[in-house]
């Protein structure tokens, strides 16, 4: 994809309507933060001074302090790994039956590095330059440089493991161009990047596993966060988890907790995540004080295979490098849209990306192309079967990519996705054009962390996309693996040590009245669903509350809708709480138990998206608000009003939440306007 | 179309389990088998029967998570993972057997799921290479030959499904096994812990209860990710290797 930003207008017009305030009466307003903890001077200082200011601890000492880790996805097993290693004594979770299989494995594109190795004019600098403009300024400058620089060590670590990245004859490691910039610094293994990395990590915990420094609990869901109330404030201090498969509810303490449990985006039923992706740990620390930030920033991804009806579970991505080939299209006509694409002349296609961006074309970055292929749905001239009344595809034609470099071109560059794309849609896509659809991919929110990567609860410390931090409000491709490795294996470690030295903490009793708080609203959460004499299944509750999110809080958002989704949203939610069916019992692995769980806190994290979509009356990014917009129907971004980071602190049940803002200051970089005409 | 579908139930790993038999009407070419289940299971749910429990995750033939015999064939009739399988490879008016995997060392834990931790333990037991964080050399200086490289992707990609061993008469994870000793070997960051990988990791396979691998093949006939038997003739010339280095 190519370089997305123009070079001119340093700053932007304020909105001429003057200042508004969509959200007043859904939110209070908090306290500004003030000061996220990074060290001052230049931006390419700031890390190796916080690691020289960062406290050592004995290696003696080490043993006695323990570390709880939820997640064992890029984010998770490089940080079990890593501060195993290093002597502490770790525990790990997931909900899956092992740490292998966290919903990193399903990465496809690469993974950036800074390694230069093309000579082609990259450096750290450039990869955080283009990392601060791809999230359109709403990302955090001294995070971004960090990130930018301790990537090229994360592929010397991966290589040192034995992850087999694609190489070039001569046995040096090759990379490609990806997701929006001009140099060569993606490395990647096939389609296959997230899954090669994530191996690496996790037979790294389970060496620490063997070296008995690391203890996974597989199997075992995070289901509510335990802080201790201290002389000196309050800390995170352990977990509370269920055994999926015996049911029990287990307490686990700590002196540090890490979640480092993914991304939410789930919220929307259909996704390219997979079924268990969920925001119930991150969540439930919300609730228990830590701050979520910018939970609106959702990032959707052009290129997706279609829904087929409506029995769908989930959405499949498709390498986005298929538009370096494809055209896009659909009929000029709605008359046409349910004919033989192949017997639809020239003249009657609409290749709308060519005609509304004609230097771009087809590879306009990704939400400009997911926006372009709704409207034409919505008006009609969508393709591929009826779902729910509208038909949701537009073409991505390889007719003319095929005439040019012949099927034995074509098989050689995509293959495996051409593969795909038949075995899911039983559709030859050599012979009839690919049907795509825009889809939701990942999420830019998520809980506030500071510079070291600490919550707003002392004691709970985020990493991956459980975080907020590095992306602003769109993410570049191949970066979000990149982060969950440079959190895990580089950041993390150097961080929760400066915490960690003043440990080991007094231990928590189970007696302790934060535990039993902790324990007791677990229990009683899931006597409710249990004991519910309700008529209707999680899934159907999940489903339609994903619906609502699509539609209003989705591609394009407006103050109407939005705060009619708040509406709809807060009468399905009491509806899900009194009219829920959930069978089964609470001692046995009972699936529905564990959606119930989710989909009650998707609910919770589905208002506040609309809350915080509702105040950014602006557009940025994976956010695109219908009055804020140019003349020809482009993002308009208000540096003035908002160039903050909006984090939102749970102020109670049925209260509203508060709105701390923390402003985004650049000092290496100058804020300028995208533009792709 | 309509199914009738023949499914294992087993409340819990000392129940003893049995056969249930299940109508479906309306199921479409376009689900995925699993999506077709999820269908059963909403009508199960309606009807106030406990939903059949099976295992999925990322419903992209990646993770690993899913695994169904389906009609006595691991992962169903085409050579994809369980949530790559998609209805139309079935006809209307066709009984479908599912059952979970079988093999002592994956026992049942409800219904369709199973437990594979002890794949995990075998690769705790050396399926890895050391190399402790931040003590990495740079990665351009040891070059590797792209076949190599190439080689050990292509066996890097095994999913750990388990699809192998339950395809297996010994229920043997020597594919799984293979794949992950071939994936290391082949590179020369793997080579200082070739010979003690091996060892640990076929001790380790055997204490888990797999079964000895007598070359019948159908671990890589069944296997999503098409592993070449190969690796285990791999897996055995290392293991001699080994022994002959005083292992
Ligand atoms: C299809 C697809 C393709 C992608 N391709 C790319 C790409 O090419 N390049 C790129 O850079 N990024 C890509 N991404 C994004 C990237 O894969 C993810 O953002 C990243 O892997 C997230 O890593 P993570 O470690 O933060 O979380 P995850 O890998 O999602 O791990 C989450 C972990 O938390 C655990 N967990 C969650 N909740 C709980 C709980 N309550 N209790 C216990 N455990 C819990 C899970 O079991 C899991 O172990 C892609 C994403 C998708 C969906
Ligand atoms: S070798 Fe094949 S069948 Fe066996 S676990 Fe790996 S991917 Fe599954
Ligand atoms: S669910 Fe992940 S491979 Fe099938």
């Amino acid at each position: 994809m190519p370089d997305t930003t123009s070079a001119a207008e340093p700053s932007l017009s304020a909105d001429t309507e003057g200042e508004h305030d969509d959200a007043a009466g859904f939110y209070t307003p908090g306290e500004p933060i003030a000061d996220a903890k990074a060290p001052g001077g230049p931006v390419a200082d700031r890390w190796a001074t916080r690691k020289f200011e960062s406290r050592l601890v004995n290696p003696a000492n080490r043993r006695k302090l323990s570390i709880i880790i939820v997640g064992t996805g890029l984010a998770g097993a490089s940080a079990a790994a890593t501060l195993g290693e290093a002597g502490y004594r770790v525990k790990s979770f997931c909900y899956q039956d092992s740490p292998r299989r966290a919903h990193s494995i399903a990465a496809q594109g690469g993974i950036n590095a800074a390694k230069n190795y093309k000579e082609d004019g990259d450096s750290t600098h450039r990869l955080f330059y283009d990392t601060v403009k791809g999230g359109d300024y709403r990302s955090r400058e001294s995070n971004v440089y960090r990130l930018a620089e301790v990537s090229v060590n994360i592929i010397d670590q991966c290589v040192a493991q034995g992850v087999p990245f694609a190489r070039e004859y001569g046995g040096l490691l090759d990379n490609r161009s990806f997701g929006g910039v001009q140099v060569s610094r993606t490395f990647y293994a096939r389609g296959q990047t997230g899954q090669q990395l994530l191996i690496g990590a996790y037979q790294a915990l389970e060496r620490q596993v063997a070296a008995g420094t690391v203890s996974c609990y597989t199997r075992h869901e995070m289901v509510e966060l335990i802080v201790v109330d201290g002389e000196d404030g309050p800390r995170a201090r352990g977990i509370v988890a269920r055994d999926m498969v015996t049911g029990e509810i287990e307490t686990h303490t700590a002196d540090v907790v890490v979640l480092a449990s993914g991304g939410y985006g789930n919220v929307f039923y259909l996704s390219t995540n997979a079924m268990g992706c969920n925001v119930t740990a991150t969540w439930r620390a919300h609730r228990k004080g830590a701050y979520m930030a910018n939970p609106c920033y959702t990032q959707i991804h052009p290129t997706c295979i279609p829904v087929s009806g409506s029995h769908q579970s989930k959405l499949t991505l498709m390498s986005e490098s298929l538009r370096n080939d494809g055209r896009i299209w659909v009929p000029k006509s709605k008359a046409d849209c349910e004919k033989d694409p192949r017997e639809i002349p020239e003249e009657a296609r609409d290749y709308y990306l060519e005609r509304i961006y004609p230097s771009f074309g087809n590879l306009v970055p990704r939400d400009i192309a997911s926006r372009a292929a709704k409207n034409v749905c919505d008006e009609g001239r969508g393709v591929g079967p009826e779902v729910d009344g509208v038909r949701r595809g537009v073409y991505l034609d390889f007719t003319a990519a095929i005439e040019r470099m012949g099927k034995d071109g074509i098989e050689e560059k995509y293959d495996n996705l051409f593969d795909m794309y038949e075995r899911i849609t039983g559709e030859n896509p050599y012979e009839m054009p690919m049907r795509i659809y825009p889809a939701v991919h990942y999420v830019m929110g998520g809980l506030w962390v500071d510079y070291d990567l600490q919550a707003s609860i002392p004691g709970l410390f985020v990493t991956g996309e459980a975080n907020f931090s590095d992306h602003g409000a769109n993410r570049l491709g191949a970066s979000a693996l990149m982060q969950g490795l440079a959190d895990g294996y580089f950041v993390l470690p150097h961080t929760i040590r400066d915490y960690l030295a003043d440990g080991p903490f007094e231990p928590v009793a189970d007696d302790h009245p934060a535990v039993v708080e902790a324990r007791e609203s677990v229990q009683s959460r899931i006597d409710h669903f249990l004991n519910n004499a309700g008529t209707r299944s999680v899934d159907s509750y999940h489903r339609e509350l994903g619906n609502i999110m699509w539609e209003f809080c989705g591609m394009e958002r407006t103050e109407d809708g939005l705060k009619k989704a708040i509406d709809l949203i807060r009468t399905l939610k009491d509806d899900f709480w009194r009219n829920v069916k959930v069978l089964g019992t609470a001692d046995s692995l009972n699936q529905s138990l564990e959606k119930a769980g989710r989909v009650a806190d998707f609910f919770e994290l589905g208002e506040l998206m609309c809350i915080d979509a509702l105040n950014r009356r602006e557009s940025c990014g994976g956010h695109f608000r219908g009055e804020s917009q140019t003349e020809d129907g482009e993002a308009l971004r208000h540096d003035d009003q908002y160039a903050y980071v909006a984090a939102w602190e749970f102020a109670g049940d049925d209260q509203p939440p508060v709105l701390h803002k923390e402003d985004l200051v650049y000092t290496a970089i100058e804020m300028k306007q995208r533009s792709y005409k | 179309m309509k199914l009738t579908l023949k499914i294992w139930r087993q409340a819990d790993s000392s129940d003893p389990g049995g056969m249930h038999t299940y109508e479906l009407d309306e199921v479409s070419e376009d689900m995925s088998f699993l999506e077709m289940l999820d269908v059963l299971n909403e009508q199960l749910i309606e009807q106030g029967e406990d939903p059949v429990a099976f295992d999925s995750d990322c419903r992209e033939g990646i993770c690993g998570m899913c695994g169904l015999m389906i009609n006595g064939d691991a992962h169903g009739p085409e050579v994809t993972t369980t949530c790559q399988l998609h209805m139309r490879s079935f006809s209307d008016g066709e009984t479908i057997t599912i059952e979970p995997w079988r093999a002592d060392a994956f026992p049942v834990l409800k219904d369709l799921c199973v437990d594979r931790s002890a794949f995990d333990r075998m690769i705790a037991s050396g399926g890895y290479i050391s190399v402790n964080t931040g003590s990495a050399p740079e990665a351009h200086s040891v070059p590797v030959p792209r076949d190599d490289a190439l080689r050990a992707f292509n066996v890097a990609t095994c999913i750990g499904c388990g699809a192998c061993v339950a395809a297996c008469p010994n229920g043997s994870a020597s594919l799984f096994m293979g794949a992950k000793i071939t994936h290391l070997g082949e590179l020369p960051q793997g080579q200082p812990e070739r010979d003690s990988r091996v060892v640990n990791m076929v001790a380790q396979h055997d204490h888990e209860g797999f079964g000895g691998c007598t070359n019948i093949g159908q671990c890589t006939a069944a296997c999503p990710k098409e592993i070449p038997l190969d690796v285990i003739s791999q897996l055995n010339k290392d293991l001699r290797t080994a022994m002959r280095h005083g292992h």
